[in-house]
């Protein structure tokens, strides 16, 4: 039994975790990647390129927390206990507080040739280069929404990737508003122009199709114009992970889960911070999470200081999250045989028969393969307006052995 | 001297930083299609994160690895089902 459990290893756990084993509690905090960080920070624990990121590695280590790594929490037996899957098998993890940082994915949007080998993420291709993969003098185009598009795109060129292009969805006027309210951010924009000279900013497009045989070879875009590429790094924003939060019973509201002033959700002892609370970067997952953990360590007037740095993060993250609103033309993007469940190749024409996701899954099992929605619900949620009723254990694929050890 | 592990991907050899994923090695060798879909399309990986599912792949034996969350070490053997 530890005092807190903390689920997510990024900014938002790592910041919940440090102050609450600051106060004396016995804390873990378990990811189901290999190692700390979370996706922003991903490798920087080994190899810190992120001065922000170094200070709070630096804080953690400081402190007595137990990292459990390469776990995935799939099951909630009774309140107050989870099980993990890890590679020595299932983990029962007993705690009097829970944080969950689980923070967010990219949205994928379908259109035609989404599903080729080499169209990712723009975050899904960092990851890789991140992780090993050669990216030097490969042609990629950078295309979806978002703040992350230039950052991604800044990476790849930083590592030698020949950025053919980025194309944002989002207007030119919109992207205006937002540069004006950009003055704090003003040293990371123009670190970003500098490493952006050259490279082709399209606002207002988007990818309309990729082509290929086996692979990608090229991308057509609403703009005009065919390119031919490597790789096409496409994502559209972020969506919160919440489907531990949902298995656990908190309230979810318009794909966030609820907090309250101290980032307690709606059911007792069971915490919440980052980007599982609402698309907001890295400042606001940290001062989140530092906030849950002071809370849950008593220390409420201390929690209490760091209000307004959240509010002001808030307000920030309100207008990024304007700027980026997906425009209606994006739900014309899939044709009709264009496969929006990955998993179980469902195309979009079956699904337009249908009335809610719980209808289309019944009856042509979408969101029902191994990724459990994770993909799809968002695009589902973008282009019908549907939002998934129901999680069901285990939230992950898992083995046989742990499904078994988790009725024993 | 850098510190290297080596895989073996389809029995192609590998070679990859101590730290990189079994999905980089993969791309290295020149393969893209990690699995084939219920349809028998072509699919490599897609949210590099271990949400999605696409990369998986057999790794020693066993099936359905997320080569995106699996580090790489020296002698494993990859098999995609491209």
């Amino acid at each position: 039994m530890v005092d807190v459990m903390v689920v997510g290893a990024g900014p938002a756990g790592l910041a919940a975790a440090y102050r609450a084993a600051q106060a004396g509690l016995r804390v873990v905090v378990i990811d189901d990647n290999p190692a700390a960080g979370g996706q922003i920070w991903r490798g920087e624990e080994a190899k810190p390129t992120s001065p922000e990121a170094q200070a709070w590695f630096e804080k953690i280590r400081g402190v007595d927390i137990q990292l459990i790594t390469g776990a995935r929490v799939f099951q909630q037996p009774h309140p107050g206990t989870l099980l993990a899957e890890t590679s020595e098998g299932v983990r029962e993890l007993k705690y009097n507080s829970l944080v969950l940082a689980t923070g967010a994915c990219e949205r994928f949007l379908p259109f035609p040739g989404w599903t080729l080998p080499n169209v990712m993420g723009a975050g899904g291709l960092q990851a890789l280069v991140k992780t090993g993969l050669p990216i030097e003098g490969k042609r990629v185009v950078v295309a979806g929404s978002g703040p992350l598009l230039l950052a991604v795109a800044a990476y790849l060129r930083g590592r030698g990737a020949d950025v053919l292009l980025i194309a944002e969805q989002a207007s030119l006027v919109q992207l205006a508003k937002f540069a004006v309210g950009l003055v704090g951010k003003r040293s990371q924009a123009f670190s970003l122009k500098r490493q952006l000279r050259g490279v082709r900013y399209l606002s207002g497009c988007w990818v309309v199709a990729a082509h290929g045989a086996e692979k990608l070879e090229s991308v057509t875009l609403s703009c005009g114009g065919k390119i031919a590429c490597d790789y096409l790094a496409c994502g559209y924003h972020l969506v919160p992970n919440v489907e531990l939060a949902e298995l656990l019973g908190c309230v979810v509201e318009n794909g966030s889960v609820s907090v309250d002033q101290f980032q307690q959700t709606s059911v007792a002892n069971v915490y919440s911070a980052g980007e599982t609370t609402g698309i907001g970067g890295l400042e606001l997952s940290l001062v989140e999470g530092e906030i849950a953990g002071l809370a849950i360590a008593g220390k409420h007037e201390e929690a209490r200081s760091f209000f307004r740095v959240r509010e002001q993060q808030r307000k920030f993250a309100k207008r990024l999250n304007r700027t980026f609103a997906l425009r209606e033309e994006l739900k014309q993007l899939p044709a009709p045989e264009t496969i929006v469940c990955r998993c179980e190749d469902v195309t979009f024409a079956r699904l337009t028969a249908h009335r809610s996701w719980r209808e289309a899954k019944l009856q042509t099992r979408c969101g029902m393969g191994p990724c459990q929605g994770r993909v799809c619900g968002g695009a589902v949620e973008f282009l019908f307006g549907w939002r998934a009723e129901s999680v069901r254990p285990p939230v992950l694929p898992v083995r046989v052995e742990s499904l078994i050890r988790s009725v024993e | 001297m850098p510190e290297t592990v080596t895989v073996a991907v389809n029995g192609v050899s590998v070679t990859m930083p101590v730290g990189s994923m079994v999905s980089a090695a993969i791309l290295k060798t020149g393969v893209t299609t990690f699995r084939r879909s219920a349809t028998g399309e072509p699919r490599g990986p897609l949210c590099g994160m271990g949400r999605c599912f696409e990369c998986r792949v057999t790794i020693d034996g066993e099936e359905h690895c997320r080569s995106c969350q699996t580090v790489c070490r020296d002698g494993m053997d990859v098999r995609t089902d491209g």
